[in-house]
C-alpha cells in the first residue's frame, strides 16, 4: 500500500514537472524531429527516403505501402493486368489537388513524363517508372501504362513516385518546390514553410480524400545529433523523434516520460565477401601474414564457417539493446517472397573450427574486416563483435571501421575482403535485394549493382529473372524463395540481422509505426483515453 | 597606404586560388560523391546519368578548369544535393552563423575583460585564483560535452531555456535575424554561451598577463608618481595598452567562430553554416564545401586586414607602410 502511495506521488511530481517545461503542446500541433536530413521538397529530384516521407505528407502515389509495407490502394483505387504488358488503373474519383485542381488522369502521364527529365538530379526517381513505355489515357479517371517487358512489380515501384498536377507543375523547377511556390499535392497535408536543414511546416489538409490526420499544424524538425535530439524530447521543445539512439534506450524504457513505438524493419544488415580475386584476396593472408595464393572465401566450408562462428543472439542483445533480429536471409519471414522457416544460421564455433580445418586452414588465417562507423545502428560495434568471433576460430581478424564516405568507395572498387553493409527493400519484396546484392553484376540487365563482392550463381539469376517476368503472385512468390534459398545455402552474403525501428514520444501520443523506416505525421495520434485509476 | 592594400590583395587572390585547388583533390580524394547520393535502388544506367548530370564524368582538371571559369563570374556552382547555387545556401545560413558568432564574442568579452582586470590587479587575492582556475576549466572542456550538459541542466531539467533550434526571425535588410525577438535570444543563449566559454578563458588569461606586465612598466609607475587616481591609471593607461593582443587574439578568433562552430550547431540544431558544411562533406557535396571555403578564407583575410587597421589606430607606433 505504503509502494502505491508513493509509486502516485511519483508519476503526479513529474507529470507535474512535465508540464512546466512544456508549455506549448497544445492538442492540434505537433513538433517532430527526425534525425535524417530533408533535401528537397520537389518530390522527383532526389530518391532518399527521408524525401519520400515528406513526399507522403505532401503528395500521394497511385499505389501506397501500408505499415507492414504491403501494397495498398492510393490514388488509384484498383488496377488489373489487361495483358502481361498492359496494366490499367482506376483513379480515385473526386480528388483535389491544394490549389482546388482536379486530379485527373492528364496528371499521371504528365507525372510520368516529368519523372526523368528532372535536371541536374543526383538520383533520379526514373528507376522507378523506367519500365513504363507509355501512358494510355483511356478516360478521365483510367490509365492505362504499357510496360516494355511483363514487370511484376510495377505496383510497388510506382508506391514511391509522387503525383503532381499537371498544370500547376508544367515547367516547375526543384527550387520552385522547396520555396514552397508549387508545394502543391493531394497529400493529407499543406506546405506552409520551409527551410532548408532545419524544419518544414505543414497544416491539416482539410479536403484530404483520405483519414483526415488529428494534426492541425505541424512543425517537422531535423536534429540530426543523437543526443540533442532525444534532449529536445525530454525537455519537452518536440512531442516526437525517431532513430532513438540505443544508447539512451534503457534509461527511456525506464522512464514515464516517454513512450517508445518499434517495428520490425526491412532493413538487412549483412557482411558481403570478395568472390572475386581467384589468386587472392586483397585483405587475406595465411597464419604468418604472407599471401595465400588463392582466396579462402571461394570455398563453400570457410563461408559458412565464418556465417556460424558469429554470434548473432549475443549481438542482438549486447551490441543492439534488443533492438535487431537475428536472421538467415534478406526480408523478414511474413515478406513478401521471404522463407517463413529459414531462421538465423546456429552459432556453432567447434563446427566452424572443424569446417576450416577441412577446406585446408587448420591454422585459420588472417582477415580484414571493414565496416562503417556513421551509417547503421551501431556498426562499427557490430564489426568489432564479429571480429572477436572470428578470432576464436582461428581467423585472426583486424578491424578497420571508417566513415561511409570513404568506405563505401573502396568497397565499390573491390578492395575489401569482408565488409558490413546493409539494405533497405524499398519494395517490401524478395525480387529487390536479390537483383541489387546477389544477382550477377550485369549493367544491361540493371543487376547486382550492390553485389559489391561480385557474387555470381547462374542458378540464382535463372531464378531471378523468371521471377521478374512471373506476373502470377504465388508462383512469383514461389520462384523468389527458391533463388533465396540457392543464394542463402551457397553463403553469398552472410545476413547478421534485420534492424528494428525505434520511435519516441510523449506518453501522450500513439504511433502506428512503419516497416519502411518512414517518419510522417500522419502516422501520429493522441493516446487512447487512459482508465481513470492506474 | 594604397599600395599595402594592393599587395595585401594580390597575396588574398593567391591564397584563394591554392585554397580552392586543395579543396578541389581533397573532396575528388575522399570518394566518389555519386556513391553517397544515389539511392541504393539505382541500377549502373542510372548511375552513369547522375555521373554526367552531376559533371563528374569528366577529367578532374576539366572539371576544375570549368569550375575556375565559372567562378571568375561569380558563380561558385551548385550544390549536388539542394540544386540551389552553393553561394546561396550560404549566404542564407550567414545570419544565423553570424548572430551566434557574435552573440558568444559578446559574452567573452563582457565577462572575460573585467574578471582578467581583477585576477591582473589583484593577482594574489582568493577571487583572482578562482577565476584564473576556473578559466583552466574553460580551456580544456570539450565544447561538445559542456553543449550536452547545458542542454540536460537547463534545457531538461529546468526548463528554462528551449535545448535546440533557431527561435523565431525577423527580417532586416533582406536577412533572417532572430536575436530580435526575446524567443529568438532565449534560444542564442545556451549556443552562444557555449561557444563563448573558450573565448572567455582566453580573454581573462591574455588581459590578466597584459595587466600584470604593464603595471611594472615606467610610465606606470609616472602615472602613480604624478598622483593620477588608480582608476584613471587602471582605465586609460593601462587598459588601453592591453588591448592590442586582446584586439589582435579577439579577431582571430571570431574569424574562427564564425567558419568552425560546428560543433555546437550540430549539438544545438542550429541552423547555420558550420552545421551546413558539415552536412556537406558528410555527402560529398563538393561545390558547397568549396564555396564555403573560399568564403572562409576571404573572411580570414578581411579579418586580418581589419585587425591591422585597428592596430595603427590604437598604437600610432604601428604604422602601415610597404617597407
Amino acid at each position: 500500500m505504503m509502494i502505491s502511495m508513493r509509486a502516485a506521488a511519483m508519476a503526479a511530481v513529474s507529470a507535474f514537472g512535465l508540464s512546466l517545461a512544456a508549455p506549448v503542446a497544445s492538442a492540434q500541433n505537433l513538433t517532430m524531429a527526425v534525425g535524417a536530413q530533408v533535401t528537397s521538397l520537389d518530390p522527383h529530384y532526389h530518391a532518399l527516403s527521408p524525401n519520400l516521407a515528406v513526399a507522403t505528407m505532401l503528395f500521394d502515389t497511385l499505389t501506397a505501402f501500408d505499415a507492414e509495407a504491403r501494397v495498398e490502394p492510393g490514388l488509384a483505387e484498383s488496377w488489373r493486368v489487361v495483358e502481361p504488358t498492359v496494366w490499367e488503373f482506376k483513379l480515385r474519383p473526386g480528388v483535389k489537388f491544394h490549389n482546388g485542381n482536379a486530379f485527373t488522369a492528364e496528371d499521371v502521364a504528365f507525372t510520368i513524363a516529368r519523372v526523368p527529365t528532372v535536371p541536374n538530379s543526383p538520383s533520379s526517381y526514373a528507376i522507378y517508372t523506367r519500365a513504363i513505355e507509355r501512358v494510355e489515357i483511356v478516360d478521365p479517371l483510367t490509365v492505362r501504362l504499357h510496360t516494355r517487358t511483363p514487370y511484376p512489380v510495377l505496383p510497388n515501384d510506382l508506391g514511391q513516385v509522387a503525383i503532381l498536377d499537371k498544370e500547376t507543375h508544367e515547367g516547375a523547377s526543384t527550387e520552385d518546390f522547396n520555396s514552397g511556390k508549387v508545394a502543391v499535392g493531394t497529400g493529407p497535408f499543406r506546405y506552409v514553410n520551409f527551410r532548408s536543414g532545419d524544419r518544414l511546416e505543414l497544416e491539416r489538409n482539410d479536403a484530404y480524400w483520405g483519414d483526415k490526420p488529428h494534426w492541425a499544424k505541424v512543425s517537422y524538425r531535423i536534429l540530426p545529433n543523437d543526443a540533442s535530439r532525444t534532449a529536445a524530447l525530454l525537455a519537452g521543445d518536440v512531442d516526437f523523434i525517431d532513430q532513438v539512439p540505443t544508447s539512451d534506450l534503457a534509461s527511456l524504457r525506464r522512464s514515464d516520460k516517454v513512450h517508445l513505438a518499434e517495428k520490425d524493419g526491412l532493413r538487412i544488415i549483412f557482411l558481403a565477401l570478395d568472390h572475386q580475386h581467384p589468386e587472392g584476396s586483397p585483405q587475406i593472408a595465411d597464419a604468418e601474414g604472407k599471401p595465400l595464393g588463392k582466396n579462402p572465401l571461394h570455398d563453400l566450408r570457410v563461408r559458412r564457417a565464418l556465417s556460424i562462428a558469429i554470434d548473432r543472439p549475443a549481438i542482438a542483445s549486447r551490441v543492439m539493446e534488443g533492438t535487431s533480429m537475428p536472421s538467415g536471409q534478406f526480408l523478414p519471414p511474413t515478406a513478401f517472397g521471404a522463407i517463413p522457416d529459414l531462421a538465423a544460421p546456429k552459432t556453432d564455433p567447434d563446427a566452424a573450427k572443424k569446417l576450416l580445418a577441412e577446406a585446408g586452414y587448420p591454422n585459420g588465417f588472417r582477415i580484414t574486416l571493414s565496416g562503417p562507423n556513421d551509417r547503421y545502428m551501431n556498426d562499427a560495434r557490430i564489426v568489432q563483435a564479429i571480429g572477436q568471433m572470428w578470432t576464436r576460430i582461428g581467423v585472426r581478424t583486424q578491424v578497420d571501421a571508417q566513415p561511409w564516405t570513404t568506405f563505401i568507395g573502396r568497397a565499390g572498387r573491390q578492395e575489401l575482403s569482408a565488409f558490413l553493409v546493409g539494405w533497405g527493400s524499398s519494395s517490401g519484396e524478395a525480387s529487390n535485394p536479390l537483383r541489387s546484392l546477389v544477382a550477377g553484376f550485369d549493367r544491361d540487365k540493371g543487376f547486382g549493382t550492390s553485389n559489391r563482392g561480385r557474387y555470381s550463381n547462374p542458378e540464382v539469376d535463372a531464378k531471378l529473372e523468371a521471377a521478374l517476368r512471373e506476373l502470377d503472385d504465388t508462383k512469383r512468390e514461389a520462384l523468389l524463395r527458391d533463388a533465396t534459398r540457392l543464394a542463402m545455402e551457397d553463403v553469398a552474403i552472410i545476413p547478421i540481422h534485420i534492424q528494428k525501428n525505434l520511435w519516441a514520444m510523449r506518453p501522450t501520443l500513439r504511433h502506428d509505426s512503419r516497416a519502411d523506416e518512414l517518419t510522417r505525421a500522419q502516422d501520429v495520434r493522441p493516446a487512447p483515453a487512459q482508465p481513470a485509476a492506474r | 597606404m594604397a599600395v599595402y592594400l594592393l599587395r595585401r590583395l594580390l597575396q588574398s587572390a593567391l591564397v584563394m586560388l591554392a585554397m580552392s585547388v586543395i579543396v578541389f583533390i581533397g573532396v575528388y580524394a575522399i570518394g566518389d560523391p555519386v556513391e553517397i547520393l544515389i539511392s541504393p535502388d539505382a541500377d549502373q544506367m542510372e548511375r552513369e546519368r547522375a555521373i554526367k548530370a552531376l559533371g563528374l564524368d569528366l577529367p578532374l582538371w576539366q572539371q576544375y578548369l570549368s569550375f575556375l571559369a565559372n567562378a571568375l563570374r561569380g558563380d561558385l556552382g551548385r550544390s549536388f544535393v539542394f540544386n540551389e547555387p552553393a553561394l546561396q545556401l550560404i549566404l542564407q545560413r550567414m545570419p544565423a552563423t553570424l548572430e551566434l558568432a557574435f552573440g558568444a564574442m559578446f559574452i567573452a568579452l563582457l565577462i572575460g575583460l573585467p574578471l582578467g582586470l581583477y585576477a591582473g590587479l589583484k593577482p594574489h587575492s582568493a577571487g583572482a585564483k578562482v577565476v584564473m582556475a576556473g578559466s583552466i576549466l574553460g580551456f580544456s572542456l570539450p565544447t561538445f560535452w559542456v553543449g550536452l550538459m547545458l542542454i540536460m541542466v537547463f534545457a531538461v531539467q529546468l526548463g528554462w531555456l528551449p535545448s535546440t533550434g533557431r527561435g523565431p526571425t525577423v527580417e532586416v535588410l533582406g536577412l533572417r535575424w532572430s536575436f530580435l525577438t526575446w524567443d529568438g535570444l532565449r534560444h542564442l543563449a545556451m549556443p552562444a554561451l557555449n561557444l563563448a566559454l573558450f573565448k572567455i578563458s582566453l580573454v581573462i588569461r591574455l588581459t590578466r598577463a597584459g595587466v600584470r606586465e604593464t603595471m611594472l612598466m615606467d610610465y606606470v609607475k609616472f602615472a602613480r608618481a604624478k598622483g593620477l587616481s588608480p582608476a584613471r591609471v587602471t582605465y586609460v593607461h593601462v587598459f588601453k595598452n592591453i588591448l592590442i593582443p586582446v584586439v589582435t587574439v579577439v579577431g582571430l578568433e571570431l574569424g574562427s567562430t564564425i567558419a568552425f562552430s560546428v560543433v555546437t550547431e550540430s549539438v544545438f540544431a542550429w541552423p547555420g553554416m558550420g552545421k551546413l558544411i558539415i552536412d556537406s562533406i558528410n555527402v560529398l557535396d563538393r561545390p558547397v564545401i568549396v564555396a564555403y571555403l573560399m568564403i572562409i578564407v576571404l573572411m580570414f583575410i578581411t579579418i586580418n586586414l581589419l585587425v591591422d587597421l585597428a592596430y595603427s589606430a590604437l598604437d600610432p607606433r604601428v604604422r602601415l607602410e610597404n617597407k
